[in-house]
């Protein structure tokens, strides 16, 4: 079956070397066409989320959600997005109007940069580089620097405090998430992430079950570069207002919200191409172009997962977040990464039930390892915090020995 | 003129004037912002002559990293906007001098270059050039030894950083 994308690309190509343009001329306009479509439908999909968003916090915070406009409250970012477009568009005064006016545009296209690399479906990507794992760290380095913008434009001490946060945060997070990211390149040989998703084969070779401490240290880095909670503390109401979007209202500020979104639900997308097989499922040999439906299915649980996340576990404290990133993920990613290498090689010639029970073990092993690690040094912090310290009373400081009558 | 070439041409002009813009500019974020510019326009340059590695290599390095830390430490100093001071000191003479001097060398001596008028062979689509940078870095007969240097160096810089974090004990 001719998948319809490729079909209607080749008709077009077909039809304007009718019209006598020239091959370059053709190939540019099809590219360009290709990205407006793709980002039109991602933001579309964004629009959706708002929606899937509100209902989903409604329910775990034991609510109904948007129930009033539509059935099942499904016009209501429509209405979201009216009353974003009608506000009023303020820009504070000695703000940097440039610098200011770029940081949305940044924040939302980086999101939409990622959309060209994930592999939709077989034949269906927006551009199928060799080297997209690093071009997916290269594009999170950028949408840091958008937040860097908004914060030091907005003239603002909180926004810029969330800034500097955001940099602590999102440099740190960086560390772990590319060591990990290095465990799917190792096991499937290749940088493209479309090898990575044709790698994963059978769905029991799907690099979760072959890799799925990488793919929970993954999540949480990928959780820390959104900034979304537990680790929105570049956000924190509690202690900054609204960090480093303080400032910013209307649609620009919808933009920031839209970017959040759509980059949770980009995170959920590159985490099934890259753990769960992207593209891969039933009968999609046959029918290539079911791979989308397939992609969206595992990028929307995902998103639920992260959701789910973020609406059960507090935010928490800027030491611990560092803390937990230096002294935790990274010596966990980098053990992890020797050890997936050591054994990839030692079992290369064993038979593949072997290499793959291997993989899970050392996994496995890893993770208690860590944990027990992490849970006996919690129990000595709490000791220490729990057993009684000394007081200044006089039996104390002088030792009463002798005086047992008094 | 082809569609590519038309496209390489603006990107190089961006390229160029975003640089011009970040010595001429005198709000230093601004500077620093338009020297992103200018280095993202060197990525795109690279990804004209193929090499997607080095591309994203630039954005990873320059701009990840070291534009964001020049960023960083910019807003830690104080009146980036306002800087009186003069741009030009007295020997921007010479310094133009040389410059242009150094640029006409350069296209004089790539003009006798015999194959500065040669295009681009097509690569063949099994050519993967990041396996073979990959398997150059760690053949024995290829730059096994800077590779592992330049690790080494890196290691010592890491641990150089974190004694330095250590405090005193």
């Amino acid at each position: 079956m001719v998948d319809p994308i490729n079909f209607i690309a080749q008709w077009l190509r077909n039809l304007m070397a009718g019209w006598r343009l020239s091959a370059g001329l053709i190939t540019v306009i099809l590219d360009v066409i290709g990205v407006l479509v793709l980002s039109v439908f991602v933001l579309l999909v964004a629009i959706f989320l708002v929606w899937v968003e509100r209902k989903v916090v409604a329910r775990f915070q034991d609510r109904l959600g948007p129930n009033r406009v539509g059935p099942y409250g499904l016009i209501q970012p429509f209405a979201d997005i009216l009353k974003l477009l009608i506000k009023e568009d303020l820009t504070p005064k000695g703000a940097d109007r440039l610098v200011y006016n770029l940081a949305p545009i940044i924040a939302l296209a980086t999101v939409l940069l990622l959309w060209a690399v994930i592999p939709l479906s077989p034949y269906v990507v927006g551009s199928s580089i060799n080297v997209a794992v690093l071009y997916i760290v290269a594009i999170g380095s950028i949408s840091t620097l958008g937040i860097i913008m908004a914060g030091w434009a907005s003239n603002n001490k909180y926004a810029l405090l969330g800034a500097f946060r955001t940099v602590a945060q999102m440099v740190s997070y960086e560390v772990p998430m590319v060591i990990v990211l290095l465990i799917p390149v190792l096991l499937s040989r290749s940088m493209g992430i479309q090898d990575i998703a044709k790698a994963q084969t059978p769905f029991w070779n799907w690099y979760i079950f072959l890799a799925p401490v990488a793919a929970a240290i993954f999540l949480i880095t990928s959780i820390a570069e959104i900034g979304r909670a537990p680790f929105d503390l570049t956000e924190a109401e509690s202690e900054i207002v609204a960090g480093f979007h303080i400032e910013y209202s209307g649609m620009k500020f919808g933009m920031f919200y839209a970017g959040e979104l759509l980059h949770a639900l980009t995170i959920g997308a590159l985490f099934s191409t890259l753990f769960l097989g992207g593209w891969r499922g039933p009968f999609v040999d046959q029918v290539p172009f079911l791979g989308i439906f397939y992609l969206f299915i595992k990028s929307f649980l995902i998103y639920y997962v992260i959701m789910w996340i973020k609406y059960s576990v507090p935010r928490i404290r800027i030491d611990h977040m560092l803390n937990f990133n230096w002294k935790f993920l990274t010596p966990i990613s980098i053990a992890l990464l020797i050890v997936t290498a050591v054994l990839d090689k030692v079992l290369q010639t064993s038979p593949h039930w072997v290499y793959w029970l291997g993989m899970l073990m050392a996994n496995i092993f890893i993770a208690l390892v860590s944990l027990s690690l992490v849970r006996r040094y919690g129990q000595s912090k709490r000791i220490a915090v729990g057993s009684p310290r000394p007081v200044a009373r006089p039996e104390n400081i002088y030792p009463q020995n002798s005086t047992s009558g008094d | 003129m082809t569609v590519q070439q038309i496209l390489f041409l603006l990107v190089a002009a961006g390229t160029l004037g975003s640089a011009f813009m970040v010595v001429s500019v005198r709000n230093l974020v601004h500077a620093a912002l338009w020297l992103i510019a200018a280095l993202g326009g060197i990525a795109i340059l690279f990804v004209f002559l193929s090499a997607g590695f080095l591309a994203v290599a630039q954005v990873v390095i320059y701009i990840g990293a070291i534009s964001i830390l020049i960023i960083f430490t910019i807003m830690l100093t104080r009146n980036v906007a306002i800087d009186p001071g003069k741009q030009m000191n007295s020997s921007w003479v010479g310094a133009l001098i040389i410059a242009v001097a150094l640029f006409v060398l350069n296209v004089l001596i790539l003009s006798q270059w015999s194959e500065i008028n040669k295009t681009a062979p097509v690569l063949p689509a099994q050519y993967d050039a990041l396996r073979l940078l990959g398997l150059a870095l760690v053949n024995p007969n290829g730059y096994v030894l800077p590779f592992e240097l330049a690790s080494v160096l890196l290691l010592a810089a890491l641990i150089g950083a974190i004694l330095i974090a250590w405090g005193r004990r």
